[in-house]
């Protein structure tokens, strides 16, 4: 591939400057058996209320840098020298999504060096790819472990991964499995064939809420210095405006103008990615801003409509921005958008966002204190 | 339902000459842009094209050309600013959880 251009994606923990700590094995580990090169810990394949708890907690984005599984060969119920290996990254929430359909099968896992991130993400930064997959097989002696030459990988870990080179480099195989963990025995019983829509990326609903979470949490830092600068201006409006200064005023009125943003950033952290489908156009961009913008117009012509006609050029400039740039965010959890779709909207959205956000924050600050 | 984004931005190229008809990219690419067309590889759905790369990472024969990239307004604008390390897992939702793979 074309290694040398730069691939702009995730961070890993160990680039941040941070260790890996690993998740307690015991939790997952049922026992070992014996091979050929010594015991292999065997996995449960259900989830324990601790693993939904860990998981629960990485949605949120708690520990979810250090949540990773140690490297290696792993046993999924009675597995023999013939037995399929799959390959997984080491991140635990990967693992878990596997290991938890794997119910009745015998098999090989074995677990790659991600930096602790899912395949799709490791893949785009070549961390799952061809060099780890023969380093490990390698040093797992796997060529002893099992008797055929065949890894199954997961579709979407094929951006990160020749398959010609780990042939030549490893004599194993790759056979490309399907994208979801929980086609993997239809896929196995199967003879290896993934049917069409094994082969395709969904983006349901459920797909997009489950990512926004960390959306959300993200925001509640940026919201609470909106908060605070409002609450400032509302303080210095009312010393300016020579009003008896009340703690009670200040705070009604901080609550009142924040309200509308509040809603912006759920516009266009939530909303806009709920409805995306639904949404006219194709740019996330627009589809944020004109989300952003019905938003704006209701409040302004109903709940806001007693406001200064400074406040309501506030809202009407800046809630389209905030929403349309939360939703331009959003296409880094799609999966459909490419790198130069979203180079291009950026080109026109982003000195439209600024103009706007702009032109509302002067409006924002000086309806205090007309 | 199939997503549509933007048309005619993505940087797929694909030259038949060089295929040896192994049909990998279709195996690999998420998003059905190949078909087999007279036993050769052939782009027929161009703008449903990601960028993720799969394709020409597994063509043997370097049939294929795309430049790879993550879809990715957040990453974009952090390259461009020219500051490195913050992505994923600190702001957006970019490990595409939601996909449960593995």
């Amino acid at each position: 591939m074309y290694e040398d251009e730069a691939i702009p994606c995730c961070c890993s923990p160990q680039e941040q400057g941070e260790s890996i700590s690993y998740i307690d094995s015991e939790r997952f580990l049922s026992g070992t058996i014996e091979t050929v090169i010594g015991q292999v810990p065997r996995v449960k394949a259900e989830l324990t209320s601790a693993d939904k708890i860990g998981s629960f907690k990485a949605r949120w984005g708690v520990g979810r840098m250090s949540y990773a599984v140690a490297l290696g060969l792993y046993a999924v119920g009675n597995p023999t020298p013939d037995s399929p290996v799959l390959v997984s990254a080491n991140y635990k929430l990967s693992f878990d999504c596997l290991r938890q359909e794997l119910g009745d099968l015998d098999l090989w896992i074995l677990v790659i060096d991600t930096k602790g991130i899912n395949v799709w993400c490791a893949a785009g930064k070549g961390t799952f790819g061809t060099a780890e997959i023969v380093r490990m097989v390698d040093k797992t002696s796997l060529s002893e472990v099992v008797t055929h030459r065949r890894l199954i990988l997961p579709q979407l870990g094929a951006p990160g991964v020749a398959a010609h080179r780990v042939k030549a480099e490893s004599g194993f195989r790759v056979t490309y499995g399907p994208v979801r963990a929980g086609d993997l025995p239809a896929f196995l019983n199967n003879g290896f064939k993934a049917e069409p829509e094994m082969r395709r990326t969904t983006f349901t609903l459920a797909d997009r809420l489950i990512l926004t979470p960390v959306e959300i949490v993200a925001l509640l830092k940026p919201l609470a210095g909106l908060a605070l600068a409002i609450f400032l201006l509302s303080s210095a409006a009312l010393v300016v405006g020579k009003i008896q200064y009340s703690l009670a005023a200040a705070l009604l009125q901080t609550a009142t103008v924040l309200l509308p943003f509040i809603g912006a950033a759920l516009t266009g952290a939530v909303l806009a990615p709920a409805l995306l489908p639904y949404i006219p156009g194709r740019a996330l961009a627009w589809k944020g801003w004109l989300l952003g913008m019905l938003l704006a117009i209701i409040l302004v012509a109903f709940l806001y409509g007693s406001a200064s006609w400074l406040l309501k050029s506030a809202y009407l400039l800046a809630i389209p921005a905030i929403a349309s740039f939360l939703s331009l965010n959003f296409t880094g959890s799609t999966t459909y958008t490419s790198l130069s779709g979203v180079v291009k909207e950026m080109g026109v959205a982003l000195p439209v966002m600024i103009i706007s956000a702009s032109l509302g924050t002067v409006a924002l600050i000086v309806s205090f204190f007309i | 339902m199939k997503y549509r984004y933007l048309k005619d931005v993505v940087t797929l190229k694909l030259d038949q000459n060089k295929c040896n008809g192994c049909g990998l990219c279709l195996e690999v690419c998420p998003q059905q842009v190949f078909t087999m067309e007279n036993r050769l590889s052939s782009i027929t759905d161009r703008d449903a094209c990601m960028e993720c790369g799969a394709c020409a990472q597994n063509c043997a024969p370097r049939a294929i050309y795309v430049r790879p990239g993550v879809g990715c307004a957040y990453a974009v604008l952090m390259d461009k600013l020219g500051i490195k390390g913050k992505c994923c897992g600190d702001v957006c939702g970019c490990n595409l959880e939601g996909i449960s793979d593995y």
